[in-house]
């Protein structure tokens, strides 16, 4: 009797708790489908009388978002794909291969991940600048190439792996290059997934950086050209909440189709250490 | 080979590995660090031309003088204050009830974890809309409850509060997420022999799982001090490309943005980012100093 109870109050406290999380996703979801002026209607109604899914429509030609569209796409791909290449061969080296100062260096490394990357903001945009790099897209994506936190998570990994494979496969006559991407790799493409995903989700919504180092509307990413849009269409709420709906849905499908590596890279990412 | 010791042959061939990964680092990391703490010390900088003509502590000096910059600190500290001990509660709070029931738990732990991956910006903007005075959902929720309307992004004394709520919700399901782990790595057999030994439900908690879950605490907390100081996406969005009104939302990060991207004070700003970094990691030593004495005091596992 009294575990009912506790599992009554379990569950509505969650369920409660639940609610509110999910509120503003209904929210937009609803307002995004009203005309404008049931949004602003009082008292609130929840589901507006017909779907207006013009609304989606009428914003995706408000401003160019099939342009930002394109450009996180790119820029989230690129940055994520490089950023794993460069990782997984950093890994490799720091498990695989001897090399003078080698603790040395693993050491500095991973002091730097404790730098908070806001710090390097304004130096790293002189850099660009002087580069002549603002405003172009590799203004967005080649700083963003290098990921020591991805190499750390990469590096436990490959070191989990037991020698005996990597002696095994040289023997049969691979070398480290063909062992480390015919079977390492593969190996251990849950946690290359793992930090692949987390990669995309920062990448996505990463919104301070593009907003700096881009000034021309055809090379805004989602977020950035969503706030553009913003001060566009005023008081036009549903028109905003369908433009928000844009930039949050593909991730929203990601999550929940690959959730169980997003869960799995944090706890690993964090726990491990 | 992995055993061997290391040569000049093989040094250089680890090298082409690591390199594309050095580089990048090295380009935009180590210099970039360099590089800040110096600029924070540039007086005269011209940087078109990148020359450095006068060295000093003027720009301290500047932001000692500031009231903006004493203003930022004063925001962003109360919002750490708050941000911090609720969503460190909250989420292990929620991941205790979520630990302890049997249905359900993965479709809760999903929903809860929904903010995490969404655009910062794209939430924010949702919530501007809930916010709003006249129309907005939340004062139309809050008159159900005889609440009068709060202009909750126009007031000062309340849009903080707004930033506060926002930063809350979307932080809860990371915490959760870390917390489950520390949760999940707590050997069963304790709790079944402490009900063997006839401990209570609460017992087991005070006894067992705190003590055990420390270092998630610690990391979970430490997560959130550093977080919290650097909060800025919410503020722009929330409040639409400005500090909220008179200034009430402007945080340390978001003057940062402001001196450097919309003022051109590149020197300021580096300065103000010297001073953000040192609070974060004085309150992130202190934090873990903390806890360290307590969990000795609970006799729990050394961090």
């Amino acid at each position: 009797m009294k575990k009912a109870c506790k599992n009554i109050i379990s569950y509505t406290l969650l369920s409660l708790g639940a609610a509110v999380m999910l509120l503003p996703f209904i929210w937009m979801l609803v307002t995004s489908l009203k005309t404008p002026a049931e949004a602003i209607v009082i008292p609130k109604m929840w589901l507006p009388k017909t779907l207006q899914w013009t609304n989606y429509v009428q914003a995706w030609h408000a401003a160019p978002f099939a342009r930002y569209y394109l450009n996180s796409l790119l820029v989230t791909s690129v940055t994520t794909l490089g950023q794993l290449f460069t990782s997984i061969l950093a890994a490799f080296a720091f498990t695989h291969l001897q090399f003078y100062g080698r603790r040395t260096l693993f050491a500095v490394l991973i002091a730097l991940m404790m730098v908070p990357g806001e710090l390097l903001l304004i130096p790293n945009f002189v850099t660009l600048a002087h580069l002549h790099w603002i405003d172009t897209y590799a203004a967005l994506i080649v700083p963003w190439l290098a990921s020591i936190f991805t190499m750390f998570v990469l590096r436990q990994a490959f070191q989990a792996q037991p020698r005996s494979t990597y002696y095994a496969a040289r023997i049969d006559g691979a070398n480290d290059w063909q062992y480390l991407w015919h079977i390492l790799v593969p190996a251990n493409r849950t946690t290359i997934t793992a930090v692949a995903v987390l990669q995309i989700i920062g990448s996505w919504n990463s919104f301070m950086w593009p907003l700096i180092v881009t000034n021309s509307d055809r090379l805004r990413t989602l977020p950035v050209g969503l706030t553009a849009f913003t001060s566009e269409v005023g008081t036009n709420y549903p028109l905003l909440m369908a433009a928000t709906l844009f930039v949050i849905l593909p991730l929203l499908v990601l999550y929940l189709l690959l959730q169980k590596y997003i869960i799995a890279g944090i706890t690993k990412a964090d726990l491990k250490g | 080979m992995i055993n061997a010791k290391p040569t000049l042959k093989s040094t250089f061939k680890a090298l082409l590995y690591l390199a594309p990964l050095l580089i990048i680092t090295l380009v935009f990391t180590i210099w970039p660090l360099i590089s800040s703490f110096l600029m924070s010390f540039y007086t005269k900088y011209n940087y078109f031309t990148n020359k450095v003509s006068a060295l000093g502590g003027a720009n301290f000096v500047y932001l000692w003088h500031d009231p903006d910059f004493h203003l930022a600190v004063r925001n962003t500290l109360i919002f750490v204050v708050i941000v911090v001990p609720v969503t460190v509660l909250l989420s292990l709070g929620i991941a205790l009830l979520l630990n302890r029931i049997n249905r359900l738990a993965s479709f809760f732990r999903t929903i809860y974890f929904l903010p995490f991956v969404t655009s910062t910006v794209a939430i924010a903007l949702v919530w501007n809309w809930i916010f709003h005075y006249n129309h907005g959902l939340l004062n139309q929720l809050l008159s159900c409850f005889g609440v009068h309307p709060i202009d909750w992004l126009n007031n000062p004394r309340y849009s903080l509060i707004a930033l506060i709520i926002v930063c809350i919700w979307r932080e809860l399901g990371f915490n959760i997420i870390l917390f489950l782990a520390g949760l999940n790595n707590i050997d069963r057999r304790y709790y079944r022999a402490a009900s063997v030994d006839g401990a209570s439900s609460k017992q087991q908690l005070t006894n067992i799982t705190w003590p055990l879950l420390t270092s998630t605490i610690v990391l979970v907390t430490v997560n959130a001090i550093i977080t919290s100081f650097k909060v800025f996406d919410q503020v722009f969005a929330l409040f639409h490309g400005t500090a909220g009104p008179a200034n009430a939302d402007l945080t340390m990060m978001y003057y940062l943005y402001q001196k450097f991207y919309v003022e051109n004070q590149y020197t300021v700003a580096a300065a103000s980012g010297i001073v953000l970094f040192g609070f974060i990691a004085i309150v992130t030593i202190l934090a873990c100093w903390y806890f360290r004495r307590h969990a000795k005091l609970l006799g729990g596992n050394q961090l």
